[in-house]
């Protein structure tokens, strides 16, 4: 038995009837909130671990759910006993957040108002709302102030978000390969994942399950655009170079033999549009173009003065999404706004993708950093 | 704990917000935090170094001493500490202006290189001392600017940086009375505390 493992897991639903009222001004009159915990809430509750998830995340993120089971969860690699976030310590906390597609309250639930699923109907939530919703289920389970809250990517966003929306309740800060506010480059790439969605035939304005189709062939475009900026330049030639696909049968239409990056995305895009809903897609990827920290135009600085809480920032060398600038544009913030942060920029070949993967390095400053979380 | 961090110790004070430039595992740092209260930031390179000062829950920041420091706002700290490193950075005076922005006072100390056994080891050997204080050969040293403590007092007076005080560390056996008399011959440490 792995000893460093959560184990088996099962996820929990909460039902929420008081009404949320978003950013946009739009109402989600009901929801519910799928998530898993890991580890034991103390007694004082005061042992609590957020992770927020990224843009195509969920609430899986350790253990398995069953024995056979071929994956963990997404980031298992940081969360179990004796891991970064060691769950002999700490009760940690991860959901779906509102919008999803993987049990909480998304586009492809029912609207009560109609009967019908939600579709493309389903209101726009912004980062400041899936904060707001966390808190929700933070009192649900009483946890008043939470030791950490732990997210990359858009993950690390929400973690900001929480450190001033909620700074009361929220002691340390963990944004890993994020940042301030999305580039017009990275908004570029969104718009593009979108395009190739809402292009699809299939699309049928984001009623395809009304309709009875869906816009699989949208999705995997888009995922295969997203896949891209996850990874470095060096990643993909190290994991694939030029190399062509080696059986034969693999030909294109003309007889080509194709590259193997070629082959890896077209899996990596159809295995993603049979598994996410493109809704949820569109959505995700506007509430991140979107995220503009403090509020839309806020001075970082002033907006960082509001937090109470101390920071870990951490990026990866070859990451071009999120990139390091990025992160030290986080970290300069901070320093303006004196608050309290720690600073490190882990070398990595993998690119974007690096958060979720077992760097040592990376693993060993999230350890040492969480250390001084007391419980 | 290095004798000249000790040193350093008495002119922070209590609860000042503290800069440490090339702060290496964060000892000094700790040692501030416990002794002065101090709020600490340390700056540091080195990643075992970094994951050492993260561990004993220090707020560490990677960057480059080499690189420019914009980031760390005008007057921002009470004092800015750069120990054992000036000799290491490409541009030894331009860190010890942008420490004078960053820091309303500044301690900043380094190795003698007019100590008389360099001077000796030059004048007889005709060779770049190594020894066990400066261990590295001169095409594979961290050091790339050595200084004197005479050196240093031209270059102050040259900027117009005040020199608050300072202390001088001698070899073994306790010469620091010899040291602080003679320091540009005695002193294998100076140590400087300086301002605008």
């Amino acid at each position: 038995m792995d000893t460093s493992s959560v184990g088996i897991v099962s996820p929990r639903v909460e039902h929420f009837d008081t009404p949320l009222r978003f950013a946009t001004g739009s109402e989600l009159p009901a929801y519910d909130l799928i998530f898993e915990t890991y580890g034991e809430l103390n007694a004082a509750g005061s042992n609590a671990v957020l992770i927020c998830h990224a843009l195509s995340g969920h609430h899986h993120a350790a253990g398995r759910h069953s024995e056979d089971e071929r994956k963990t969860g997404w980031w298992d690699v940081c969360i179990g006993p004796g891991k970064p976030i060691d769950t002999n310590r700490f009760f940690v906390v991860s959901l779906n957040n509102l919008g999803g597609c993987h049990g909480s309250t998304g586009p492809t639930s029912i609207n009560p108002a109609t009967g019908e699923v939600w579709g493309p109907e389903f209101p726009q939530p912004q980062v400041e709302d899936w904060v707001d919703a966390q808190a929700r289920l933070a009192d649900r389970l009483g946890i008043d102030c939470w030791a950490a809250v732990i997210g990359g990517s858009l993950g690390g966003m929400q973690a900001m978000t929480w450190s001033l929306r909620y700074p009361d309740r929220v002691r340390h800060c963990v944004a890993i390969a994020a940042a301030l506010k999305l580039s017009a480059q990275n908004i570029a790439f969104n718009e593009i994942a979108r395009r190739a969605i809402i292009s699809d035939p299939g699309w049928c304005d984001g009623h395809y399950l009304r309709e009875n189709t869906l816009p699989a062939q949208g999705l995997a475009l888009a995922r295969m655009v997203g896949h891209i900026t996850y990874l470095s330049d060096n990643a993909m030639a190290s994991r694939f170079g030029r190399e062509l696909q080696a059986s034969e049968g693999d030909e294109d239409e003309d007889g080509r033999r194709e590259f193997q990056v070629e082959s890896y995305l077209r899996y990596q895009g159809a295995r993603f549009s049979t598994v996410f809903d493109a809704n949820t897609y569109v959505l995700m990827t506007r509430a991140l173009d979107h995220f503009d920290l403090g509020g839309p135009g806020a001075d970082p600085v002033d907006a960082f003065r509001r937090s109470q809480c101390d920071y870990l920032v951490l990026s990866f060398s070859t990451d071009w999404r999120f990139s390091p600038a990025r992160s030290r544009e986080i970290v300069d913030a901070l320093l303006a706004a004196e608050r309290p942060v720690s600073y490190a920029e882990i070398v990595a070949d993998e690119g974007h993708d690096a958060f979720l993967l077992p760097i040592p390095r990376y693993l060993a400053v999230l350890d040492a950093y969480l250390q001084r979380v007391v419980t | 704990m290095r004798q000249d961090l000790t040193h350093i110790l008495r002119w922070i004070r209590p609860g000042a917000r503290v800069l440490d430039l090339g702060c290496g595992n964060g000892e000094f740092l700790a040692l501030l935090r416990a002794q002065r209260d101090a709020v600490v930031t340390g700056i540091e390179i080195d990643p075992d170094a970094i994951t050492a000062a993260i561990a004993r829950g220090l707020s560490i920041i990677e960057q480059d001493l080499d690189s420019p420091l914009q980031n760390f706002p005008d007057q921002s700290y009470d004092m800015v500490v750069m120990a054992h490193a000036l000799q290491a950075v490409h541009y030894p005076d331009q860190v010890l202006e942008e420490m004078l922005r960053i820091g309303r006072e500044c301690v900043v100390t380094f190795p003698n290189f007019g100590h008389w056994r360099c001077r000796l080891h030059l004048a007889t050997r005709g060779r770049m001392p190594v020894s066990k204080f400066m261990p590295y050969s001169w095409y594979d040293t961290p050091n790339i600017h050595f200084c004197t403590v005479r050196d240093f007092e031209t270059l102050c007076r040259q900027r117009g940086i005040r020199i608050l005080g300072r202390d001088m560390i001698g070899g073994e056996g306790g010469q620091s009375k010899l040291a602080r008399q003679w320091p540009n011959l005695f002193a294998t440490t100076a140590i400087y505390h300086i301002s605008r």
